[in-house]
């Protein structure tokens, strides 16, 4: 266990998700006006209509997969009858169709992003960063999906992820675990971490307020104009002057 | 009953010249920005036409505002509330900016910097959008005043109903043509599908007066409410990523001033002021079963302010005594209610419109005078309107669902009022027969003379203002669109276009007046178009920056006048001292 199996494997998730935390918090409080999606679907609509469905499905599915792979321990799965062989089978067709349509899907929105001119004028420099991130932790995802069949990597990244992933719930992160799975889930792993860390800094933010609550409230919404943000109730004194 | 108050809207059409003074005073204070070049809040299209944007009431195609369905209870036609969620990611129906109209604007530069020469320099129109020339094929006015109705018109969705019903019924003719004004803004519904089909909750109908708003800060984008609003009348900010739509104005209607569009028609054809009506009815009425009783219906939602039963009621329900005072004096509930003058549009989308429309009289007035006939008798107009079917059926199906009696009656109102008047204004006998033939009496008819012809501002506008309790509020009304960096003030924030936080607008006034008189220096002395103050200045010497810096250019060998700096000479063309 090397210095820098401690700082990536028992540091560094904690500052990912301090930096995410905070910046949700941040970001939030500082601009709720620029969160939003940044639809561009107003420009374009058929590559959209086939690239969109195809990647956010995909990667609601691919989450799932994540969940389930990363929290639910194989003695659990072993216990129902499920033999690790056979999860391993469901696991990988599950996850690597999902994956597989996810990065076509995010392969047909930048290919419509890159050659829509309304669409890649509106494409901000925060966006391309993002996007080099996101491929590269699908690919990085898919790649050890892979890897998983072909064998290459040694294994079961039940036996050694996922335990270090639920012990950093309980901050006693389990280091070796982690520190002897092979590189391709090192390397998945950090990109995934640098993705959450910059994702309350782009437009990734619009998933946090995902309008569930649309299922459940009346149609018609009614507010009183003093409920609003226009007129919030004045404060004592002066307006604080913000620095300029 | 649960009386809520509304503000509402009543346009006299037979007055409306097609003018867009309305649209443009609109424009440029609401949507002069960039996102939002192609919004018009306020419109005016030319009827028989297609609209803005295109066929914009095709709800076949465009699935906005509300169905019946077989249980009997509404639901939104572009599917109820799974179907929206399972369609976020990109919606079936959001209509593309070409349905609108491309925003573009014209290479003005060229039009400067051509070089002289034998032919005109030419302004080629850009795309706004995507920065490219652009082949100008349509706009927000492309068929103004049946401009290439032959082509255009038969696409009109309600034409096209009308001939499907009976063949070739609307020419488009020259000759035969007819022809009126449409002016729309959004119809603060009372049963708003654009505020239902919002899955973020971010849309809102004011409790108070009912005004429909977006709220920016918790709008996310997800683009259903540009869908579920039938009268196409929410829009994309495509730089800002959220949806804008008409606001009534609420900052200047909170203090008693009538919206822009209103306060800068030319044919002073808008009425504003409140209706009462009652909330716990409003979904009952939305949900008759024959679209026909739709107008009715919605008639029937609306309460006499002057029923102590209703006043008592306001009470209980919270209502400010001065604003059952404008409701007493309403004009739009007179014209919509007492008169039953104003119909609403399209009534059949189900979503309880409260900007009502006077249908017009003149295509039958014309009519009857171009073919040599007494345009202001009262016989001949009652006979017109029973036979001149185009008009009424065309009508009738913007304003009744198709049913064309309610506006075959409010036609011969306005006939009788007109051939009336003619007798009083001639000093002729009064023929009492006149308004007794469409259910009034002479005093109703000249009430409704005067707030139709002669009704001045205050008249016009019955606006009850912000409560004084309120009146400190006033002081610092937050527009939610004034972000610094925000949409129309430049710059973008550390996330894109208009991020950031509000700076309340008086603070930004206090420096940016403080800066400019105190400043000795350039206000930008980076930019091109830097200003001095020359209060500042005490006439002596050349501040830095009083004229522009001289610009550098390379001075031709032998070119002793050191005019280097212009273009022309240095690129050996011809000039006029040249040719002498």
């Amino acid at each position: 266990m090397s210095t820098w199996d401690v700082l990536l494997w028992g540091v560094l998730p904690y500052v990912m998700v301090a930096v995410l935390v905070v910046g949700t918090i941040w970001r939030y409080r500082y601009d709720k006006f620029g969160w939003t999606t940044r639809s561009s679907e107003l420009y374009e609509s058929r590559l959209l209509r086939i690239g969109s469905p195809l990647f956010h499905f995909g990667l609601l599915v691919v989450i799932i997969g994540h969940v389930i792979g990363l929290l639910i321990p194989q003695s659990w799965t072993s216990a129902a009858g499920l033999s690790p062989t056979a999860y391993h089978v469901q696991a990988l067709a599950l996850g690597g169709i999902a994956g597989f349509c996810t990065l076509v899907g995010i392969g047909i929105l930048i290919y419509r992003r890159r050659t829509t001119g309304p669409v890649f004028s509106a494409t901000t420099r925060n966006d391309k960063s993002m996007y080099v991130v996101l491929v590269a932790a699908l690919v990085a995802g898919l790649a050890t999906t892979l890897l998983g069949v072909v064998g290459g990597e040694s294994g079961n990244y039940r036996e050694s992820v996922s335990p270090w992933f639920r012990s950093l719930f309980v901050l006693q992160p389990d280091i070796a675990s982690m520190a002897g799975a092979g590189l391709a889930f090192h390397i998945h792993t950090l990109i995934g971490m640098v993705l959450f860390a910059i994702w309350p800094f782009t437009r990734l933010v619009h998933a946090f307020t995902a309008p569930l609550g649309y299922l459940f409230r009346p149609y018609v919404v009614y507010r009183s104009r003093t409920a609003g943000p226009a007129t919030r109730p004045p404060r004592r004194g002066w307006e604080k002057v913000t620095g300029r | 009953m649960r009386v809520m108050a509304q503000m509402g809207m009543v346009m006299n059409l037979d007055k409306c010249i097609g003018c867009h003074t309305c649209s443009v005073t609109c424009k440029q204070a609401w949507t002069n920005r960039s996102g939002v070049e192609y919004v018009w809040f306020n419109n005016v299209e030319t009827r028989p036409g297609q609209g803005y944007p295109r066929r914009y009431q095709d709800q076949e195609r465009w699935r906005g505002g509300w169905v019946r369905n077989r249980r009997g209870r509404l639901q939104l036609k572009a599917g109820g509330r799974f179907r929206k969620l399972i369609t976020i990611f990109a919606n079936p129906v959001l209509p593309n900016i070409r349905d609108y109209y491309e925003p573009w604007t014209y290479d003005y530069e060229t039009l400067t910097d051509a070089p002289l020469g034998d032919d005109f320099p030419v302004a080629r129109p850009k795309s706004l959008i995507s920065g490219e020339p652009l082949a100008v094929e349509w706009s927000a006015n492309w068929d103004d005043d049946l401009g290439g109705a032959p082509e255009h018109g038969p696409h009109d969705p309600i034409v096209e109903r009308i001939r499907a019903e009976s063949e070739e019924k609307v020419k488009f003719d020259y000759e035969r043509a007819f022809m009126f004004f449409l002016p729309r803004i959004c119809e603060h519904c009372l049963n708003p599908s654009c505020v239902a089909s919002c899955p973020s909750g971010a849309m809102y109908k004011r409790a108070e007066d009912g005004i429909v708003l977006v709220d920016q800060d918790r709008c996310r984008g997800w683009r259903m409410c540009v869908t579920g609003c039938p009268y196409k009348k929410v829009y994309f900010n495509h730089r800002t990523g959220k949806a804008e739509k008409c606001t009534f104005c609420y900052p200047r209607v909170e203090v008693g001033l009538p919206t822009v569009c209103s306060e800068t028609c030319v044919g002073r054809l808008r009425y504003l002021g409140l209706f009462l009506y009652d909330a716990d009815r409003v979904t009952a009425a939305a949900s008759v079963a024959d679209e026909r009783d739709l107008y009715a219906a919605q008639l029937d939602l609306l309460l006499d302010p002057h029923d102590p039963e209703v006043i008592a009621a306001a009470r209980r329900d919270g209502i400010a005594e001065d604003w059952l005072e404008h409701a007493r004096r309403s004009p739009v509930y007179r014209l919509a209610k007492e008169y039953r003058v104003a119909l609403p549009l399209h009534p059949e989308f189900r979503t309880m419109p409260m900007v009502w429309y006077i249908p017009p009289l003149s295509p039958v007035v014309d009519r009857l005078v171009e073919t040599g006939h007494d345009g202001e008798s009262a016989p001949n107009l009652f006979g017109a309107i029973e036979a001149l079917r185009i008009p009424v059926e065309y009508l009738a199906e913007l304003f009744t669902a198709g049913d064309p009696a309610p506006v075959t009656d409010v036609l011969r109102k306005l006939a009788a009022m007109r051939s009336f008047m003619r007798d009083v204004t001639l000093g002729r006998e009064i023929d009492e027969s006149i308004p007794t033939a469409v259910g009034m009496d002479a005093g109703q008819i000249l009430e409704m003379y005067r707030l139709l012809a002669l009704a001045k501002y205050d008249e016009r506008y019955v606006i009850p203002t912000a409560y004084e309790g309120e009146a400190r509020n006033l002081e610092e009304v937050g527009c939610s669109l004034d972000v610094e960096g925000g949409p129309g003030m430049g710059g973008t924030g550390p996330f894109g276009e208009a991020s950031g936080r509000p700076v309340p607008v008086s603070v930004e006034t206090f420096h940016a007046l403080r800066v400019r008189q105190t400043t000795e220096g350039l206000a930008d002395p980076e930019s091109p178009g830097a200003r001095i103050n020359l209060l500042n200045w005490d006439g002596k010497g050349r501040p830095p920056g009083l004229f522009p810096p001289p610009r550098e250019a390379p001075v031709e060998p032998g070119d002793v006048t050191a005019r280097g700096s212009d273009p022309e000479r240095s690129a050996g063309a011809p000039t006029l001292e040249d040719r002498r």
